[in-house]
């Protein structure tokens, strides 16, 4: 298995006094390097619970996961992880949210804030340091959690929603940016969502799930032309035809 | 926003006149209190031997005042109220801390921790003279013990209160616990700290005035009880009203 990202006939259940939850069962999945992949399917169906197991955050009861060869606490792989809400802490200015993740990893050296300044300057945030969280646009603020991401140069990224809690104008243009930031920057990114217009226009393979226990439904490689934005494929003549596929695949037989 | 609208100026000042308004008749209503005892006092309808007057407080103040007893009596009971207030915070923050830190050490206490609180502390002094002796430190203790309980719960349910989100955010950045304590919990438990600091300091002067009636030779608890044990009432009502300027002082200080 030489897969960038490998799931191997992983299940997880959650417990509870009231009995158990499986979130999945048996599911595999490989992810190469350098793929946009979104993973749409019922809402409850497990997709947050999958980004936890990647990141290491919970630990699959059954199967293994192997991120660049190795389990994740293990790997020198790095994950970004991008949560439905941005999490800025109010208490803290912009530029102190953003570091969160050198403090914490007690890396910020001259190198690191100098590529944090740049980040700030080339995502459009120049100026707006000393400024508090609640004083930004809903779309400047997923941006400032994306550069808190960014400046620990992940290799892997997994976006939980984070688009869904954006009005829908802010949510397509924020979409289009965060896309095209990710991919210039050369990553890999798992898209987690609900919506499949979004995953349809994000990933360059789109996964679906059943509802729970999570399995692998379809695993569908889309195939626009390279180079067209988030925004530009949902105008694409492909895009409906890829929207009833997955539509069909989605409602399923079950 | 330089050229304010006429519609905004009326507004702006029609609340300026509803904030004087408002400040003008607290001050009188205490004026006409004032004024409606002095004259009760002097036409007999209250017994000033009892309920003291306002003249009469005027003059035990200013000869408290010129011996400077009033202030040394004070001064100790704001030291000592100072004191076992830095310990409730102290204590409070960190028991609070290891409850979060520890939810099965939560569970367990968390009963004793209920029925602490409720315990009529005032009414544990007599027996903390007869364990720790009658001295300052009793007082202290007295402080400490009716403010401490309710705080450390109320600090505990903050800290559980957080965002799993946010704690998720900071292990998804390779965060330890130590680290969500320091860059979530505390900081956000802020408010609630200040909320919390301006009832426990009312709390311990609370009890360190009962402290001081039972074991105490200075301060202004120790006033109250001489007072109305010699009949003093000028210095009791005095120590009253001071006890609840100093109240205000503390709380305008810790706000």
């Amino acid at each position: 298995m030489d897969s960038f990202l490998a799931l191997n006939h992983v299940s997880y259940a959650y417990h509870s006094p009231q009995g158990e939850l499986p979130a999945m069962t048996d599911l595999c999945l490989s992810i190469e390097k350098g793929e946009f992949v979104s993973i749409v399917g019922p809402s409850g169906c497990g997709k947050s619970t999958l980004l936890s197991l990647i990141c290491g955050l919970l630990k699959p009861e059954e199967g293994s996961i192997l991120v660049g060869g190795h389990p994740p606490d293990e790997s020198d792989v790095k994950i970004g992880y991008m949560l439905q809400k941005d999490h800025l802490f109010e208490w803290r200015n912009i530029f102190k949210n953003v570091c969160l993740g050198l403090e914490i990893q007690k890396a910020q050296t001259p190198d690191s804030l100098a590529y944090t300044t740049q980040l700030l300057k080339s995502y459009g945030l120049e100026g707006f340091e000393d400024v508090r969280p609640s004083e930004l646009s809903g779309g400047m603020r997923q941006r400032a959690a994306l550069i808190r991401t960014m400046t620990l140069h992940p290799d892997l990224l997994l976006l939980d929603e984070p688009f869904s809690a954006l009005d829908y104008q802010t949510r397509l243009e924020v979409c289009d940016d965060i896309a095209m930031i990710i991919k210039e920057a050369g990553k890999t990114a798992v898209l987690v969502t609900h919506d499949l217009s979004e995953a349809i226009s994000f990933g360059n393979r789109v996964i679906v799930l059943s509802s729970r226990p999570a399995r692998v439904k379809a695993d569908i490689r889309l195939s626009f032309d390279e180079g067209l934005s988030p925004l530009k494929r949902r105008s694409d003549q492909q895009f409906y035809q890829y929207f009833n596929l997955i539509w069909e695949e989605l409602k399923g037989h079950e | 926003m330089n050229n304010i609208s006429a519609a905004q100026a009326a507004y702006l000042s029609g609340l300026k006149r509803h904030r004087q308004r408002v400040r003008g008749f607290r001050l009188l209503i205490f004026i006409l209190l004032v004024i409606l005892w002095e004259l009760a006092a002097r036409t007999g309808v209250l017994d000033d031997f009892i309920f003291s007057s306002p003249v009469r407080m005027y003059h035990t103040f200013m000869g408290m005042a010129a011996d400077g007893s009033i202030f040394r009596h004070t001064g100790i009971t704001l030291a000592e109220t100072l004191a076992s207030f830095f310990f409730v915070v102290l204590f409070s923050l960190l028991l609070a801390m290891a409850l979060w830190w520890n939810r099965g050490l939560y569970e367990i206490l968390e009963p004793y921790l209920v029925v602490l609180n409720s315990l009529p502390k005032s009414a544990m002094a007599p027996v903390l003279i007869v364990w720790l002796g009658s001295n300052p430190k009793t007082i202290v203790v007295t402080g400490i013990l009716i403010a401490v309980f309710g705080s450390i719960l109320t600090l505990t349910v903050s800290f559980q209160e957080a965002d799993p989100e946010q704690i998720k955010l900071i292990y998804t950045l390779k965060g330890s616990k130590w680290d969500v304590l320091r860059k979530v919990l505390l900081p956000r438990s802020v408010p609630v700290l200040i909320s919390q600091m301006k009832v426990n300091i009312g709390l311990c002067l609370v009890g360190v005035i009962i402290g001081e009636f039972l074991a105490a030779d200075a301060g202004l608890g120790y006033l109250i009880i001489y007072g109305s044990q010699v009949f003093r009432w000028g210095a009791v009502v005095i120590e009253v009203s001071n006890r609840k300027k100093e109240c205000n002082l503390y709380l305008s200080v810790s706000f």
